[in-house]
């Protein structure tokens, strides 16, 4: 393919496909090791709710608000499950399961409740986001990254993305030595003068706005999968943390380039017509990735079973 | 002088010479207080064992006094300071049993923890850092098991690994949760050579002890707690069968209770 046809209609999509695959990954790699993983699908739902509220005051179905109401229901969910976590001393999946179901369904009675229900809120958007459609239209070929004028006219998903990869690459560089040793064993951290509980709610908050920031481009569905998948095939490859986080950047960014690639012409390799969801083919990517870790990966095995117990 | 600067001198006095002085310590985790109103005073260079029965609060007491639960109440203070501003002089090692063994860390990484609080966030990590970490594995003996996975460990060195990483903590006030629960008998002879060897160097020893067979053996000094302080002072006095009995209360056999205490 040339870079006539490349640029405009492929570079973009395949840009933030990587980039929201990294974004989720990066904090998917702690979540995993504090048992938290499935927060990702717990922000996925209680960003209804906000999104609804959003429309409701400003009235319009635009990216920005919308953007601000997801990420304000992600961190009251998050705060609210990190407070029935702690007061209700329960495990992190009793809480994020109580919390997410309820503001789910807030959401959809809120829906259903005010007039929002006339216009359309995309359901098929929300699952599998718009990737393909987020194309390049003022580029003419590899010369337009050069060119002011074309630049500008860049899908503004891209740079959302790329702004929160930076925050959260900045966050987990900045309290790394924090986070390894409070996900490892809290106890310690705390007498060390670790802030442990405000650290926990941070990473979630960033971990929420690396969610919402994916989520207009690719869905929930890939959103979802890059928290888990990357991080936990990284897991089976290394018994060390940096490499695991190291890993699990090579592997978003691979399931983001073989999916694009695998939903734009792997259904002509077969004498199909149509390609298929990007987003989906991204995540199942993901989880074949995952699966040959699990079945070859030098480090699959648990070895850290009770010796004496 | 006023009377009330002649108690406040002496208040003063006592906390410089004692280690760790907690007052009025009390912790729920729901209705009915897991640790109530204890009040503890360990001098600098003592040895000091915590015994109990299960579920007599022991570690919750330690996690307290860590700031690492929130106790309804207590003051805690380390070497005449507040515990915020006397971090650096505590080391910690907690039961072996609350954490991942799985995680992704090899043993030397975990030492290099002991020295997050001197490197803060992004200190560079030099060579001589990790020469200490070596060293301090050394000291119990896991020098060779450096590269290793923590979950390729036995009970014994994983805990051996933890007391590794409070040395490495060169702290004055050593606090261990159970460090010989579960441990082979090697790991037990190696602990409890470091522990006096601390304490030869003037530092502070407290731990959750659970065998009280070794008692009078390993510690100098004893607290029994049952929810409620029992006892506290020096072996020979604060450990006898009258202290026994009321920690335990049915628990102990007479016969054991007096194996436990005629002197050797």
């Amino acid at each position: 393919m040339s870079g006539t046809e490349f640029v405009p209609l492929s570079l973009t999509p395949l840009l933030i496909g990587v980039l929201s695959a990294m974004t989720c990954a990066l904090p998917g790699n702690f979540l995993l090791l504090r048992r938290q993983a499935l927060i990702g699908d717990a922000i996925s739902h209680v960003v209804l709710p906000g999104i609804v509220a959003a429309f409701l005051v400003t009235g319009v179905v635009t990216a920005l608000p919308m953007m601000f109401g997801a990420a304000g229901a992600a961190v009251v969910a998050v705060v609210l499950i990190e407070a029935v976590r702690r007061l209700g001393r329960i495990e992190p999946g009793a809480a994020m399961g109580v919390v997410f179901t309820a503001m789910f369904a807030a959401g959809v009675l809120l829906l259903e409740q005010s007039d929002t229900s006339a216009v359309h809120l995309d359901v098929d958007h929300a699952l599998y986001g718009n990737l393909e459609s987020l194309i390049w239209l003022d580029a003419t070929g590899w010369g337009s990254l050069l060119d002011l004028e074309a630049l500008a006219g860049l899908p503004p998903e891209l740079g959302r993305v790329a702004v929160a990869l930076v925050a959260v690459a900045l966050f987990v560089w900045v309290f790394w030595r924090a986070l390894k040793i409070s996900t490892f064993d809290e106890a310690f951290a705390a007498t060390m003068g670790v802030r442990v509980n405000l650290l926990g709610v941070a990473l979630v908050i960033v971990a929420a706005v690396a969610a919402v920031a994916a989520f207009d481009a690719v869905g929930s569905i890939l959103v979802i999968a890059m928290f888990i998948c990357p991080p936990a095939a990284a897991r089976l490859m290394t018994n060390r943390l940096e490499h695991q986080v190291a890993w699990s950047m090579v592997f978003a960014a691979l399931s983001a380039t073989l999916g694009y690639v695998f939903a734009g012409y792997g259904p002509l390799w077969f004498g199909a017509q149509d390609a298929v969801s990007a987003a989906g083919m991204i995540a199942a990517v993901s989880g074949a990735i995952l699966g040959l870790a699990a079945l070859f990966g030098p480090h699959r095995k648990r070895s850290g079973a009770p010796v004496d117990a | 002088m006023s009377p009330l600067e002649l108690v406040d001198e002496k208040w003063n006095e006592q906390g410089a010479e004692s280690a760790l002085s907690v007052r009025g310590m009390t912790v729920s985790y729901g209705e009915s207080p897991a640790v109530f109103s204890v009040d503890a005073t360990v001098p600098a260079g003592s040895m000091t064992a915590i015994v109990g029965p299960n579920g007599a609060g022991k570690s919750t007491f330690l996690k307290a006094v860590l700031g690492i639960v929130t106790p309804l109440s207590g003051t805690v203070t380390v070497f005449g300071r507040p515990l915020a501003e006397a971090r650096e002089n505590i080391a910690y090692v907690p039961q072996r049993a609350s954490v991942d063994w799985d995680f992704p860390v090899r043993v030397i990484d975990v030492v290099l923890m002991g020295l997050y609080r001197e490197l803060g966030l992004l200190g560079r990590l030099r060579k001589a850092d990790r020469a200490r970490a070596i060293d301090c594995l050394s000291r119990v003996g896991m020098d060779g098991f450096a590269e290793r996975q923590i979950g390729q460990l036995s009970g014994g060195q994983q805990q051996r690994v933890f007391l590794a990483r409070a040395l490495a903590q060169d702290a004055d006030l050593y606090v261990l949760d159970e460090p010989f629960a579960g441990v082979d008998a090697a790991t037990e002879r190696a602990i409890i050579s470091v522990l006096k060897e601390l304490r030869a160097e003037g530092r502070t020893v407290v731990a959750v002890h659970h065998d009280l067979s070794t008692v009078a053996e390993y510690f100098d000094r004893v607290m029994m707690i049952n929810v409620r302080k029992i006892a506290e002072g020096d072996v020979g006095e604060a450990f006898t069968p009258e202290t026994l009995q009321a920690t335990y209360g049915g628990r102990l056999a007479t016969t054991q209770i007096d194996q436990l205490t005629v002197p050797a």
